[in-house]
């Protein structure tokens, strides 16, 4: 009963008039609605359906202008969001996540979510960068995997959507510029998979797992960014990718998100001390250019003092700052965290008793496919949603509002997407998939390089040269280095197996992975100037003439940069 | 400290065999890092499933751990030998790799 092998068989062929890329918030937002505008729905993703990616590791908070806690009005929202992007804002999609994300929250509460409560109404957290407390979140840690559950729930009673794991989509398939459908590999059989649509939603999360240390998952490598360079589209402001400032370093800690300890400071104010048990923060709340003279530092901030810290060989012993709630009685700790402290315990950490070790991590993207406020893309019949999409959250984000993001963008583009198949027919041919199957076909064994060595090499190679501090000649080697990996792994896929083959899956990330590296890269050296997540320590400080979105394309392999004003003005909802 | 893992390989319809990986660990380190490791240094195409790594959010580094059922992301790596194999009430795929997905989450739907 051996499976049948790419070279040999005939691709598995499927139909539907929309097919969504990612089963993360986004995916399944996008699917549930265009269901509901009629439309039949294939659901892939690359991992199990609801599992894959950033959604249901999230621990944290959802913002939108519920007006539960205070008074709140998403204008409020919007203005916040536009100061945090620091100028580089799309504006209409940032206007789209704040009108939209009530409506949003307040479905996902009718869908039993389980929104944590406080006197009859939806408890909301003040976090920093928002104006009034905004953020709704399920208890214990628990926003992303109950968000998951419920959506996965909602899928399971929705009619005409097909949901298949373990589907690599590899590239959309296309026919004269237009989105036709798109080849994936099946991992289980190492089949070809061609699926017809009318309409294409990309909506494969983030890129973070291009960094040594990242909050990622194995499937964040970023996809859907190369998946939408390659079909013709555009992506924008790829230079920003955010850290965060004190994501878990030591002692490994399992079972837990990595950037767990931002809760834990909020409520019980965690002190960060050097390797001389010293606390530096004021040090660079005051002292340094980029400071804005308050105490408390932002993330950008804590990023920088961390890194300095390190760099002036102040380090904690695995390379990051101590975080210490040793000033915290237990009880305390217990009362605010509750069944988590058993989990630490499991760890072997007692917080009331020793330091954890904390470092910056590449969290979250702000850049991505660029989408008007109907999620499509420059190519018809390709649409994208949630942290694959770049704009709303311009130069940096707040915190809470990219699972705002995933369920708003998510529901707009499924119901583009459904509207879209509802005036066209298909544009399927066997030929647009064919560049794809001649791919998989032409994957050889080879044995070196070692598919998964050459991503760690990668990963260094993004964190020392591309990461929160970039200088001229760091990003200059980084782009030359990511040409080298791609001479090393080729344009042919490396292969092993036949079913569930790691080399082949290692190699096709490798494929998107060092393609995104580059449209990171590129843009970052162009920009002479620090804003929001992008830092130049030869570049100091915001420069006016600066105040531009890049966009990146590709055209016969070759990558291409301009420049474009952001856009302004709120689209109607 | 050193791990040695014992590991049952072979796709669906051939004889199963062990192969046995001895990996350099530090204290807390968990069987997905100590497999993640081999895939880097040894042999590339060792089969297993994970996504989440650190938040045991996915539920799908499911394997049998020394006879028990268990996420090989929260179980730690320990000196001496550990014993590895898939699922044993699920389909095999490949290594430790056994078919996991809800039959309806599947390309193929006949089972
Ligand atoms: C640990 C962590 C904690 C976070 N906490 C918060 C928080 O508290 N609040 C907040 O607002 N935001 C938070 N974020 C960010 C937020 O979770 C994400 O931005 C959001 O969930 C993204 O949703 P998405 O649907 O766009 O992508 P994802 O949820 O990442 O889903 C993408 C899916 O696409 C699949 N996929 C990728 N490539 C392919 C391919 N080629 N073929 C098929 N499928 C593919 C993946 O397997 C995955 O299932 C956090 C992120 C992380 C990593
Ligand atoms: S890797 Fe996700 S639960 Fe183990």
């Amino acid at each position: 009963m051996t499976s049948p092998s790419p070279n040999t068989s005939v691709p598995t062929h499927l139909e539907a008039d929309v097919l969504v890329i990612g089963a993360g918030g986004a995916g399944m937002y996008a699917a549930l609605e265009a269901a509901k505008g009629g439309a039949s729905v294939v659901l892939a993703d690359r991992s199990l359906i609801g599992r894959g990616g950033a959604t249901v590791m999230a621990q944290m908070t959802v913002a939108a202008a519920l007006g539960e806690q205070t008074p709140d009005h998403w204008e409020h929202h919007f203005a916040d969001t536009l100061a945090a992007g620091r100028g580089l804002c799309d504006e209409r999609l940032a206007a789209l996540l704040c009108e939209d994300g009530p409506q949003r929250l307040r479905e996902m509460d009718a869908w039993k979510v389980g929104w944590a409560r406080e006197d009859g109404h939806i408890k909301q957290a003040q976090a920093p960068g928002h104006d009034r407390p905004r953020c709704a979140y399920v208890d214990f840690l628990s926003t992303g995997p109950a968000v998951s559950k419920t959506l996965r729930t909602q899928l399971n009673n929705a009619s005409g959507i097909r949901r298949i794991g373990d589907l690599t989509i590899v590239d959309i398939a296309l026919r004269d510029g237009e989105a036709c459908g798109a080849t994936g590999l099946h991992l289980p059989t190492g089949q070809a998979v061609t699926l017809a649509a009318k309409a294409v939603v990309i909506a494969t999360g983030g890129l973070t797992g291009l960094y040594r240390r990242n909050s990622a998952s194995s499937n964040m490598g970023g996809d859907g960014y190369a998946l939408a360079l390659r079909a013709g589209a555009e992506l924008i402001d790829m230079e920003f990718v955010q850290f965060f400032p004190i994501g878990h370093l030591a002692p490994r800690l399992v079972g837990m998100d990595p950037i767990m300890w931002d809760p834990f400071r909020y409520k019980l104010g965690g002190k960060l001390l050097n390797s001389e048990m010293r606390e530096f923060e004021t040090d660079y709340a005051t002292k340094d250019a980029r400071s804005d003279g308050t105490y408390r530092l932002t993330r950008d901030l804590a990023t920088y003092a961390i890194t300095k810290e390190v760099e002036a060989g102040r380090g904690s012993p695995a390379g990051g700052a101590y975080l210490s709630f040793q000033h915290v009685p237990e009880a305390e700790i217990r009362k605010a965290f509750g069944p988590v402290v058993d989990r630490l315990a499991e760890n072997g950490i007692d917080l009331a008793q020793r330091p954890v070790e904390v470092a910056p991590i590449a969290h979250y993207h702000m850049g991505g496919i660029r989408v008007d406020e109907m999620m499509a893309t420059g190519v018809p019949g390709l649409f994208a949603c949630g942290e694959a999409v770049g704009g709303a959250n311009g130069a940096n984000r707040l915190s809470g509002n990219a699972i705002t993001e995933a369920f708003v963008f998510g529901a707009r583009a499924g119901r583009s997407a459904a509207e879209r198949a509802k005036q066209n027919a298909s544009m399927w041919s066997a030929d647009a998939a064919k560049p794809v199957i001649d791919l998989l076909r032409s994957a050889s064994k080879r044995d070196a390089p070692n598919p998964a060595a050459v991503i760690v090499k990668l990963q260094a190679v993004m964190a020392d040269d591309v990461g929160p501090f970039r200088a001229d000649t760091k990003l200059r080697s980084a782009i030359s280095a990511i040409a080298q990996l791609k001479a090393d792994i080729g344009d042919t896929p490396f292969a092993s197996a036949e079913s569930f083959d790691p080399v082949l899956a290692d190699w096709l990330d490798l494929r998107n992975m060092l393609a995104v590296a580059q449209s990171i890269a590129v843009p970052a050296l162009a920009r002479t100037e620090s804003r929001g997540a992008h830092q130049r320590d030869d570049h100091l400080g915001l420069n006016d003439a600066w105040s531009v979105n890049q966009i990146v394309s590709m055209s016969d392999g070759d990558m291409t940069l301009r420049k474009v004003m952001p856009t302004t003005g709120k689209a109607a909802a | 400290m050193k791990a040695t893992l014992s590991i049952q390989r072979g796709a669906l319809g051939e004889a199963p065999h062990q192969d046995m990986f001895d990996i350099p660990f530090e204290h807390g380190q968990s069987i997905l890092d100590g497999l993640r490791a081999i895939r880097r240094s040894m042999d590339p195409s060792l089969a297993f499933r994970f996504s989440c790594i650190n938040a045991n959010a996915c539920k799908e580094c499911m394997m049998l751990i020394d006879g028990k059922v268990d996420y090989a992301c929260t179980v730690r790596l320990k000196e001496g030998m550990t014993t590895l194999a898939p699922l044993p009430k699920k389909a095999l795929i490949r290594d430790l790799v056994t078919e996991i997905a809800p039959p309806d989450e599947r390309l193929m739907l006949r089972s």
